[in-house]
């Protein structure tokens, strides 16, 4: 759309291109805004005195990513973080995959208000839980565990998870399994050998969302871990300004862009289809 | 309610069928049942008990009936929690997220595809990044020295410690940021659905650009808007280590949204129940908020 609309049509090639113009100005515009913030990290992380603005490097170092690639900085949190993530991920993505097959594949009476309940948990602020989750785990003795946090994480993301794998379980055509069926392959059977290798690229959308979302959760581990040796990448950057006493900049962003990379790597993988599964699950499909 | 779905069986036979049937469901239902549905049931006890980490309540817990609720909402710390919410939503979710999104995906349509290319991976950069990382993001760019006052000084503006002045836009400004892709990508992907030839139609009868979209292109997506909002306003509702990390809900408590709120009841001051309370009441913001949302979808397409 554009504001340019009114001359009549003999105008209709210029006033394309005139639209065209003012598109690509406004966005270069927007693209320029946002990547301020994102310069700041890549080059405070390469500048030997970084500083809170955005200055070019004029004489780039790797000392940030020195001084911060050592096993109680970098390696221990990002070691955690991926047990914590992988794990989490794990769950969910082997539930879903199971709660999906007869989701998508038999009809019950008790099919629509079962959907009904998880795209409802889709949307729980799971932020109002934690509180609650909290004390919970205190009564059961699962505060500080790592396998606590672990499947509490696994947990949040299974209705997203669910919903997200029966929408591509839906699209895989139901022909091939009724003739494994009627060479009486089992449920399990079909599951793994015919449906889960069809809809390979849907599992790896969740599979990767899914990761992704758990590296970024800052709440949950801050919650429900607290010895400093399990916190991780989320959490050890939140105190890294208390455990150097004066904040490094160029050590925080040189270690803001490693916690950062294994998910921007992973969605550079995916590249479009996350974006195209996470919009067909925007379109509630029941 | 979730764990009798699924052993529900049908009123007629086959009772074992459906059993057998719905068991990979087990392992799922298992888990929400525990995880989540067990902390939200026991939410609705604990928000009528004096539960606390420390002090009176820490040793025995009383029931205290609705004292947690009414506290709640006689508290002006409370209401200043949740106009701040309200705020925060308005502003960069359903203001800003919803329309620079929007904006983002109408004008990739139009835009040079190398354009439309690296704004989208700079957008979606922004939105996949880590919480905390963002949040540090924005407080160096917001911040005294920051980059932000640089830029203002070069253009011979006044600068501002952001945080300090502006506290609640300032988070709000910073999850317009990280949010945006999300809505973009919903956008574009309704939008490339729909048919050029209706829009050609109304533009050879004359319609302006405004007038297309408000009539014909809006009207057709109008529930992935719908579903968009609901989602958009649902996430931040529940952001929490964005302004826990940018200002703590500072200062004083001018950016003290109902999650920081609840976060600070709970821990620093170790009140459990009442904590608990402000839990329900943000839960039940956002179920009113879902509830609105899908009752302005059309009739036939309510779920």
């Amino acid at each position: 759309m554009s504001a340019v609309a009114t001359a009549p049509a003999s105008g209709r090639p210029t006033r394309a291109r005139v639209a065209d113009g003012i598109s690509n100005t406004l966005l270069v515009l927007i693209a320029a805004l946002f990547s301020v913030p994102l310069l700041w990290v890549i080059f405070a992380s390469i500048h030997p005195d970084a500083t809170l603005a955005v200055q070019f490097p004029t004489s780039p170092t790797l000392g940030n990513y020195d001084a911060v690639l050592n096993e109680e900085t970098t390696y221990r949190p990002m070691w955690n973080s991926l047990v914590l993530c992988g794990g989490g991920t794990l769950i969910t993505v082997v539930c879903s995959a199971l709660a999906a097959y007869p989701l998508s594949r038999y009809s019950s009476r008790a099919k629509r208000p079962f959907l009904l309940t998880i795209i409802f948990a889709t949307g729980l602020p799971i932020t109002a839980v934690m509180i609650p989750v909290y004390a919970m785990f205190v009564q059961v003795n699962l505060v500080d565990s790592m396998l606590g946090a672990t499947v509490f994480l696994g947990t949040s993301a299974l209705p997203y998870g669910i919903f997200l794998t029966k929408n591509f379980m839906d699209g895989v055509p139901k022909e091939l399994e009724e003739s494994a069926w009627t060479e009486g392959a089992t449920m399990m059977q079909t599951l793994r050998k015919i449906v889960l290798p069809l809809m390979r690229p849907g599992t790896a959308v969740v599979t990767i969302f899914t990761f992704v979302q758990m590296w970024g959760n800052f709440f949950v581990p801050f919650m429900l871990l607290l010895s400093p040796e399990k916190l991780p990448a989320a959490v050890s950057l939140y105190t890294f300004s208390s455990q150097y006493g004066q904040v490094a900049y160029g050590q925080l962003a040189a270690f803001s862009i490693l916690y950062s990379l294994p998910v921007v790597v992973l969605y550079l993988l995916l590249g479009r289809r996350l974006g195209a599964g996470f919009a067909m699950a925007g379109g509630v499909k029941g | 309610m979730t764990a009798t779905t699924a052993a529900q069986a049908p009123a007629k036979p086959d009772l074992r069928r459906t059993a057998t049937r719905g068991l990979p469901l087990a392992p799922a239902v298992v888990l929400l049942v525990l995880f989540l549905a067990g902390p939200i049931v026991y939410a609705v006890y604990l928000a009528f008990t004096n539960r606390a980490l420390r002090g009176e309540g820490a040793d025995t817990t009383d029931f205290v009936g609705l004292a947690n609720f009414t506290d709640a909402l006689s508290n002006p710390e409370f209401w200043n929690s949740v106009v701040l919410t309200l705020v925060f939503t308005i502003v960069s979710a359903i203001i800003g997220q919803n329309i620079l999104g929007m904006v983002l995906a109408l004008l990739m349509r139009r835009a040079a595809k190398i354009v439309a290319g690296i704004t989208g991976a700079i957008v979606v950069c922004a939105w996949i990044l880590p919480e905390v990382v963002a949040a540090y993001l924005w407080t160096t760019f917001l911040g005294d020295e920051g980059s932000l006052n640089r830029i203002l000084g070069t253009l011979g503006l006044p600068d501002q410690n952001w945080l300090f002045a502006l506290p609640i836009l300032a988070v709000s400004f910073a999850n317009i940021w990280r949010g945006a892709a999300f809505t973009m990508l919903m956008y574009t992907a309704a939008l490339s659905e729909v048919s050029t030839d209706v829009v050609e139609a109304a533009q050879i009868d004359g319609a302006g650009a405004v007038r297309r979209f408000v009539s014909i292109t809006v009207p057709i997506i109008r529930r992935t808007i719908m579903t968009n909002l609901m989602l958009i306003t649902l996430q931040t509702l529940s952001v929490f280590g964005l302004i826990f990390i940018m200002t703590g809900g500072g200062p004083g408590t001018s950016s003290q949204t109902l999650p920081l709120y609840m976060y600070e009841q709970a821990f620093s001051f170790g009140q459990l129940g009442y904590g608990t309370a402000v839990a329900l009441l943000l839960l039940l913001i956002g179920a009113l908020a879902s509830i609105a949302y899908l009752r302005m979808l059309p009739r036939e397409e309510k779920m």
